[in-house]
């Protein structure tokens, strides 16, 4: 017998180990993940920038909303919700597979992996699948002309780091979990159904009533849209603003991850 | 043999037509369904019609604001709510039928293999199929009648017709409903059921929930024109605006024949899954 | 002469070009406990699908009760209690509300069920578990209460697939103990088993089957007369060795058969074996004298053990 690995040590980096298998679980799925990834932005464009576009510049002109076209004005906002969106679900479903449904993470922390690593390596492997996604979605963007500002490019990242912080926030969350039916109804109906409505997505966050707005400063879908909106086609907002939007992203990111380790463990030692 | 009361009411339908498809008691699978919602997680039943309600604050009245009124396709000028607030109950009758007809009849008929037991006993496949229907159908009943609540006194529905919208969302979620039974008859895992999403996204988005069908072009209008949730979105459309014509009924005859079909097949599936 | 309730003559059942059942004749009597017996996929929960009219037949005649299941499907299950091999519980209600809705399906006043359920929870020894949800169950617990909703429309035969399969051995003791009840007040079984000593307990008669065809028929204690010796010697000589020491062994005994793990020598008087070996020199690491079992006679028929 020839020992080619030292199986009694503790790896480095065993956070990685959990992203491997994570992305080896999302391979299998390749072609519907890529072929959600393309139509999942071109239906959201035509539809609501053409079809909607086109009742709004019937009554505003054709830059009505914030100077620009109507597929413009809502590209970024689609753009990061897709993100937040797909890292709700990349991280949410393996939680409660992980904890609920098969209990695979039992099995991993019976090896040197531990809460945090088992979280972390759940929370790359959203991140990956962000990149793609987010790549893919800018590309389209690309070609339907809503990304010809010559710092365009930045909407990217902006875009994927929203996604990063709202998979953070649900890992946490996902991770008490008991009643899986209750949390997934309730998340969809009560968190991302009115984020992706009232976020300033759709028309300016000023011209929701000023009592609805609050909705607008705790959402990272606003927050990520305003500064997409900046990269994209030179919305303009203060420098002030651009610090605010991105602290707020940075927080919720630090935040959900920290809770999100924390929470992990505790339910492992359950 | 002293016969036991099961078997006496078997042998008063034996012989009828269809006896064994259906034993007269798709009330007892509603039944069951009753007793299992008492004990379940209301709330998220409940709430079921708090996302069209949402869609229409969010559309009707913020990107309204931006679009005023528009023609209701019929000459008629309305606000831009009024004009969405029948595609919105038409799309939540549709969703909802199609969520209960796929992951909750997946769910019975695979995972929990409740189908089963019930088809061990005298029940026959359609008694399973239309109390199971019945059953989405109250809850998009209660949702109808409760987005209704909602958008009425908003003056969203300017014709009396409009009561009419009530029953008609329980046609159109009854269509849907027993298509959607049907297609999850042939699924074998949960995957497979996402194929229904990619289906249901482009129908939403298309069939003019959110904007008139004429700022397509006329071979694209024709075509969406033909699918369900589009015929669906008419239907209402033409009763909470008062829009009443002959040519709804062909919308009505449209839902009549997609129930027909569903139940049909998905009759012949459990059928077959079951007498293997 | 009592009368069959069940008939069955060359029934044959094919999935494509997959043979389950091979053209098998038997019959069950009122109030018999009849047993099939075999390993996996010998073609006895097809069988048992068949006579409960929810799969249909190939080709051959089947008459439950008098009547075909495949025309009269309804009527027929509505004289069955079915114990499906797979728990099928309704996970979303309790258990009281599993017994009454299951009686419902056949259509019974709730009246007449409520009257009901209190001796079938009696029956279960599940009375204090009565409002508890039958996802908190225990194995042992579920198989009772399944048992007990197929007794809910009063069956006149009892059909179990694979009854105790997946239960600690207390529980299955329990779940034995209640058959027998059943056995006892005149209800005809019909019980599917890959354990031997289950059918020993059960069955009055049965039949073992093998690949979809049966292999030999009669009472568990006919069959290991015909099939078996009265006793049987275990022997282990360590798994390199079994195989070398047969053919010393082999004159000593009427019959033998090796194992991968053991050699198994049949005699009448085991123990005289025993010292038979151990008088000329051989020792084995373990040795073991048991009476012949109905595993005993599986070997024989097939060649192969019941649970591979």
């Amino acid at each position: 017998m020839t020992l080619t690995d030292n199986t009694r040590r503790v790896p480095r980096f065993r956070a990685l180990y959990i992203l491997e298998y994570r992305l080896r679980n999302m391979l299998k799925y390749f072609w519907a993940i890529a072929a959600i990834s393309i139509l999942n932005p071109l239906l959201y464009l035509v539809s609501f920038g053409i079809g909607v576009g086109t009742l709004i510049s019937n009554h505003m002109g054709p830059h009505g909303i914030d100077g620009v076209s109507y597929l413009t004005f809502i590209a970024p906002a689609l753009l990061a919700s897709s993100a937040i969106q797909g890292s709700l679900e990349d991280v949410v479903f393996p939680t409660l597979e992980g904890f609920k449904w098969r209990k695979l993470f039992f099995g991993m922390n019976a090896t040197p992996q531990t809460g945090a690593t088992i979280a972390s390596g759940v929370f790359l492997a959203a991140v990956v699948r962000a990149v793609f996604g987010v790549s893919i979605y800018s590309l389209i963007l690309y070609f339907f002309g809503a990304m010809n500002s010559s710092h365009a490019y930045l909407a990217i990242p902006i875009a994927i780091f929203a996604g990063a912080s709202f998979g953070a926030l649900m890992l946490a969350l996902a991770s008490s979990v008991e009643n899986e039916d209750i949390f997934l109804t309730m998340v969809g109906r009560f968190l991302i159904g009115p984020m992706f409505l009232f976020s300033g997505t759709f028309y300016p966050l000023s011209s929701l009533p000023s009592g609805l707005q609050f909705i607008g400063w705790i959402s990272p879908l606003w927050h990520a849209t305003e500064l997409g909106r900046w990269a994209t086609y030179g919305h303009r907002i203060t420098g002030t603003m651009v610090m605010i939007h991105f602290l707020f992203l940075l927080i919720m990111l630090v935040l959900g991850l920290f809770f999100a380790a924390k929470q992990y463990a505790r339910r492992l030692a359950k | 043999m002293l016969l036991s009361a099961a078997v006496a009411i078997a042998e008063r339908r034996s012989g009828r037509l269809g006896d064994k498809y259906y034993a007269g008691r798709s009330h007892i699978v509603l039944e069951r369904s009753l007793i299992a919602f008492k004990s379940s997680t209301w709330v998220v039943i409940v709430t079921g019609f708090v996302e069209p309600v949402l869609y229409l604050l969010s559309f009707g009245y913020g990107v309204g604001k931006f679009i005023g009124s528009i023609d209701s396709g019929t000459g008629r000028m309305v606000s831009y709510a009024a004009f969405i607030a029948p595609g919105l109950l038409a799309t939540s009758a549709m969703n909802g039928a199609i969520y209960d007809s796929t992951w909750n009849v997946f769910f019975k008929l695979r995972e929990s293999r409740l189908y089963h037991a019930m088809l061990a006993t005298s029940l026959g496949p359609l008694d399973v199929a239309l109390g199971e229907i019945a059953w989405a159908l109250l809850r998009g009943l209660i949702y109808a009648i409760g987005f209704m609540a909602v958008v009425a006194p908003l003056g969203l529905i300017p014709s009396w017709w409009g009561i009419l919208a009530i029953p008609a969302a329980v046609l159109i979620a009854f269509g849907f409903a027993s298509i959607g039974m049907a297609i999850t008859s042939y699924f074998t895992s949960f995957q497979q059921m996402s194929l229904v999403n990619i289906v249901l996204l482009p129908m939403f988005l298309f069939s003019g929930s959110f904007y008139p069908l004429t700022v397509f072009p006329g071979w694209v209008q024709g075509m969406i024109k033909a699918l369900p949730l589009s015929q669906a979105i008419q239907l209402v459309r033409g009763l909470t605006l008062g829009a009443i014509n002959v040519g709804l009924l062909s919308h009505v005859l449209y839902f009549l024949v997609m129930i027909a079909c569903g139940l049909f097949i998905t009759t012949r599936r459990l059928d077959a899954l079951f007498m293997r | 002469m009592s009368e069959n309730l069940i008939e069955v003559k060359g029934l044959t059942k094919k999935y494509g070009d997959f043979v389950a059942v091979n053209g098998i004749d038997f019959h069950v009597r009122k109030s018999e406990s009849f047993g099939f017996l075999g390993p996996n996929g010998a073609g006895k929960s097809t069988t048992m699908r068949i006579l409960a009219a929810t799969s249909r037949r190939t080709s051959g005649q089947v008459s439950v009760l008098g009547k075909d299941p495949e025309i009269y499907g309804p009527q027929i299950r509505a004289h069955l209690g079915v114990v499906p091999q797979e728990g099928n519980l309704d996970v979303q209600l309790t258990v009281t509300e599993n017994l009454y809705i299951y009686g419902r399906y056949f259509g019974l006043s709730s009246k007449f069920i409520r009257s009901k359920i209190d001796d079938l929870l009696e029956f279960a020894q599940l009375v204090d578990k009565r409002d508890v949800k039958v996802e908190a169950l225990s194995g042992g617990m579920k198989r009772r209460l399944i048992i007990a909703r197929s007794l809910v429309s009063e069956p006149d035969i009892l059909i179990l697939d694979e009854p105790t399969t997946g239960l600690d051995p207390q529980a299955r003791h329990i779940l034995w103990d209640r058959l027998f009840r059943l056995k006892e007040d005149g209800m005809t079984l019909l019980i599917t088993t890959h354990y031997m000593d289950e059918a020993e307990q059960l069955c009055d008669r049965l039949i073992v089957m093998d690949k979809g065809s049966i292999m030999s028929e009669g009472s568990p204690a006919d069959l290991i007369k015909k099939y078996s010796t009265k006793e049987v010697l275990e022997v282990r000589f360590g798994s390199n060795r079994n195989a070398d020491m047969a053919p010393t062994l082999q004159n000593l005994c009427d019959r033998i058969e090796v194992l991968p793990d053991r050699i198994l020598l049949y005699a009448e008087d085991a123990e005289a074996v025993l010292e038979d070996i151990i008088g000329a020199g051989h020792h084995p690491n373990t040795s073991l004298v048991r009476r012949s079992s109905l595993e005993d006679v599986f070997l024989r028929l097939t060649g192969r053990s019941l649970i591979e």
